[in-house]
């Protein structure tokens, strides 16, 4: 996919057009896309860092078997909290920030479609995950019932923070639905002349596809949670069997949204992988309709497959069956995209920079997860691994050495193009080192406890598991200390501290945001160019 | 080529507005939340006044906003490929409620064809019947729930009928109303758009009687899975229609300014679009909730 371009400077003449606005209103009041990207990868950053916190806080107590540290109500507030961040302010948002900084650069748009709203789903944010920490410090504490919020824990047997929790999640709906609407609008409308469906780069396209499900299933998040307000104050038996309802029925809406919702956290990081490899294998993309393809397939098929989350919670034999082979037809295309990154480098001119090296760690982690994925996809397997370790590794695998993974090659590839200067490769080699071998102590031997029937979300574990443990716990606070060096090395570049860097930055890059300006200018493409 | 005919696609410099809207819900998730609390377990605090503030401040930051929109809209800053921005991010907005109002109509299908039967020994619950509910008999409209809860059924015919009919013809007049809109006849859409406010007025007037009707004859919030959605979908269609109201009588009050053109009238199209929606799911209401 080559594409030359007319008009790439942006014009200086201009005069609608000067440079940011100064201090704090800059950030406050702006509709700039790139001002919006920083403040949502920020933030996502920041999330990160305390989510973090709170993961150390479940690995020093799990150091150990017996209860030493905090008390087991608070530890369940740690587990369920921490999910949460992870999921809705770190994971969600960094994605977000990446579209926001490189959509409109990669369709040759002046912006996103609707700037004012960027502004008000970016800001709404960190007021919905304030809420949800400051539920930490209500009397009788804040959620304790699991990212998953099943009920009757989170109805019957919550405490009233439960309320705050709700809310809270409402906004972050609130928030990624406007945000979808704005990527899918954007890319819908703002394409540069000649930029078509099938010339867009893959992490427009896995984005678009994002964004469509995010407005699906999002709405369906803020119905399950308004059910559970309703419940556990308003009177209301959704959940509970004594007025007809069923607490089996919440996990099939929470699920209908939830599976999807893991598809959102992994789409747009096969976008970036679909990147990355071919520019350091200088290689186009093997496939790329295949991927499109496999991208929209895995999309539709995330639909139907929900309750492979439910194996255990006694559904007809024929739900059963089907919710497993549906789960199993999603690992064909997920291989494809396996297939098409590797076939990709396949005598490909490799180098290894630091990007490439999280693509490739990604590629093979992210496997080990997909795979584990497949294991707990069977059935009368599932029976023995539900609620255990292993599952607590199949989706760290997917979601910290893929959907992380991703996140940090993707800025380590667009930060030159952002800041213009190369970031510290020191402090990038030890980062990306320290972080591999510390998430796999950290992970892998979550398997081993997992099939040995340690079950997950229990702050104490029976003897057996002590060694396993213990190193599970080195390797988390290993891991978390690594995020240390990076957020050193973003502080650096921001600072812009380092050498300038070329337009192009990487040899094999492609694509429009390549062709303009490094650092970014403040406003690019006010004139459409024309792709050929 | 295309470089001549390009429009500039407007990005406004800055705007207070967003801040202002995130201020608002924050306080709104704040106030709602601990007005809940308060209000359900009976205890004192601030809950209804920040909630209170919120919503205003959210008017006030809604008033500003489309004010200042407006406004560029009149002065001619945007492009045709800028009212295509505003009419999709429209659509999926409604695809958004659309599929928030599935949410419910998934509880009530699951309820009724999943659970309620499962509780009545359905499928192999032989057992969960005579063990933890003897006696409960699987019948839909629940008018006596496994814990014994007793309530009545909200017939389809009389009010709801003509709840059905009014919004029907008010999906027809807001129509006509936008045929007259792009046909340039002022009149008939002043008329029109008056017509589908009256009528969306009338039924929300109807809508609070049958809820009042329906606790005088005992089916309440609380009266098991089948008040429950009757409730909660009948609340939030109706606080649908309330906003969809709002939106058409703030359009009137334009369409008396003089505003909007035969092609340019971004926000009557998308008001009038959410009206037919809310029409939509009230027929899909009055199907699924009322008759079958
Ligand atoms: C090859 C594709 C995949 C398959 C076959 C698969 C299958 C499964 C199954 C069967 C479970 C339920 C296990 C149980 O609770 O007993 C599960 C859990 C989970 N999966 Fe996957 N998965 C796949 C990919 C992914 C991806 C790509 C992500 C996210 C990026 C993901 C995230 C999760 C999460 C978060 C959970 C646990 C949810 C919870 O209970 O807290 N999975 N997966
Ligand atoms: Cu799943």
């Amino acid at each position: 996919m080559s594409s030359a371009t007319e008009t790439l400077k942006h014009d200086a003449h201009d005069d609608h057009h000067h440079g940011p606005a100064k201090g704090i209103k800059r950030w406050l009041l702006t509709t700039n896309h790139k001002d919006i990207g920083t403040l949502y990868l920020w933030f996502s950053f920041i999330m990160f860092l305390t989510g973090g916190a709170m993961a150390m806080v479940i690995r020093a107590e799990l150091f150990q078997p017996g209860l030493q540290i905090v008390d087991p109500q608070f530890f369940n507030q740690m587990t369920t909290v921490h999910g949460l961040i992870m999921v809705f302010g770190a994971v969600m948002p960094a994605f977000t920030g990446l579209a926001n900084w490189l959509i409109p650069m990669m369709i040759g748009a002046p912006d996103m479609a609707l700037p004012r709203m960027n502004n008000w789903s970016f800001w709404i944010l960190p007021f919905a995950f304030l809420i949800l920490l400051s539920s930490l410090f209500v009397e009788g504490g804040g959620p304790a019932f699991g990212w998953t919020f099943y009920a009757p824990l989170s109805t019957t047997y919550s405490g009233d923070s439960t309320a705050l929790f709700v809310f809270s999640v409402h906004i972050m709906g609130i928030s990624s639905i406007m945000g979808a609407i704005n990527v899918i609008v954007t890319i819908w409308n703002m394409r540069a002349p000649g930029m078509t469906w099938m010339k867009m780069p893959m992490f427009v396209w896995t984005w678009l596809i994002t964004a469509f499900l995010l407005i699906a299933v999002m709405p369906v998040l803020a119905g399950v949670v308004t059910m559970v307000l309703t419940d556990k104050y308003f009177g209301t038996s959704f959940f509970n069997a004594a007025g007809g309802g069923d607490p089996v029925m919440f996990q099939h809406i929470f699920w209908f949204f939830g599976h999807p919702e893991v598809y959102i956290m992994i789409l747009p990081a096969f976008g970036i992988i679909s990147h990355i490899i071919p520019t350091f294998a200088r290689k186009p993309l093997f496939g790329y309709a295949s991927m499109v393809y496999a991208t929209a397939s895995i999309a539709l098929l995330s639909f139907i497959v929900w309750a492979h989350h439910m194996f255990t919670t006694g559904m007809p034999v024929a739900a059963e069956m089907f919710f497993m082979f549906a789960t199993m037809l999603i690992s064909v295309p997920t291989g494809v995209k396996v297939f098409n990154w590797v076939a990709t480098m396949w005598r490909g001119a490799m180098t290894f920079e630091i990007p490439m090296l999280f693509a490739i760690a990604f590629v093979i982690l992210f496997t080990i997860g997909g795979l584990s994925g497949l294991m707990l996809a069977i059935t009368p397997v599932d029976f023995q691994y539900h609620d255990t370790y292993f599952v607590v590794a199949h989706f760290h695998y997917v979601l910290v050495t893929g959907a992380v993974f991703s996140i940090m090659a993707a800025a380590y590839y667009w930060l030159p193009k952002w800041t213009g200067v190369m970031f510290d490769i020191t402090l990038a080699k030890w980062h990306f080192w320290a972080s591999l071998i510390s998430v796999n102590v950290l992970f892998f031997p979550m398997h081993f406890v997992g099939l040995a029937g340690m079950p997950r979300r229990i702050p104490d574990y029976a003897l057996q598991f002590a060694d396993f443990n213990k190193w599970i716990s080195i390797g988390g606070f290993a891991f978390g200390l690594s995020q240390l060096i990076f957020l050193a090395l973003l502080i650096k570049a921001c600072r812009k501290q380092g050498e300038p860097v070329s337009d192009q930055v990487w040899d094999g890059a492609e694509g429009l945001e390549w062709e303009i300006p490094s650092p970014a200018p403040y406003h690019t493409f006010d004139t459409p160019p024309v792709v050929k | 080529m295309a470089q001549q005919e390009y429009q500039k696609y407007y990005v406004p410099e800055s705007s207070p507005w967003p801040i202002v809207g995130a201020v608002a819900l924050f306080l709104i998730a704040v106030g709602a939340a601990n007005f809940t609390v308060e209000m359900t377990k009976g205890k004192e605090g601030f809950g209804g006044w920040i909630l209170f503030a919120g919503i205003a401040m959210l008017i006030f930051m809604v008033t500003g906003w489309f004010r200042n929109q407006i406004h560029e809209s009149m002065s001619g800053l945007y492009s045709d490929q800028l009212g295509r921005s505003y009419r999709q991010g429209m659509a999926w907005f409604i695809f958004s409620e659309i599929m928030f109002f599935a949410a419910f109509f998934g509880a009530l299908f699951y309820a009724r064809t999943i659970a309620i039967p499962w509780l009545g020994g359905a499928s192999n619950n032989a057992m969960t019947n005579e063990v933890l509910w003897p006696g409960f008999e699987a019948v839909w409209p629940l008018l006596q729930t496994p814990g014994g809860i007793e309530s009545t059924q909200m017939g389809w015919f009389g009010l709801p009928l003509i709840n059905t009919l009014l919004l029907l013809t008010s999906s027809v007049t807001c129509h006509y109303a936008h045929v007259g809109l792009e046909q340039n006849k002022r009149k008939q859409l002043s008329v029109m758009l008056a017509l589908t406010i009256f009528l969306g007025c009338i039924f929300l007037g109807l809508q609070a009687y049958e809820y009042i009707h329906a606790y005088d004859i005992g089916l309440t919030l609380d009266s098991g899975v089948y008040g429950n959605t009757f409730y909660l979908l009948t609340g939030f269609h109706g606080l649908h229609v309330t906003l969809g109201t709002v939106i058409l009588i703030v359009l009137y009050f334009r369409v008396q300014k003089g505003h909007f053109t035969p092609d340019n009238h971004f926000a009557f199209q998308a008001g009038s679009w959410y009206w037919h929606f809310v029409d939509v799911v009230w027929v899909m209401l009055f199907f699924l909730v009322y008759i079958l």
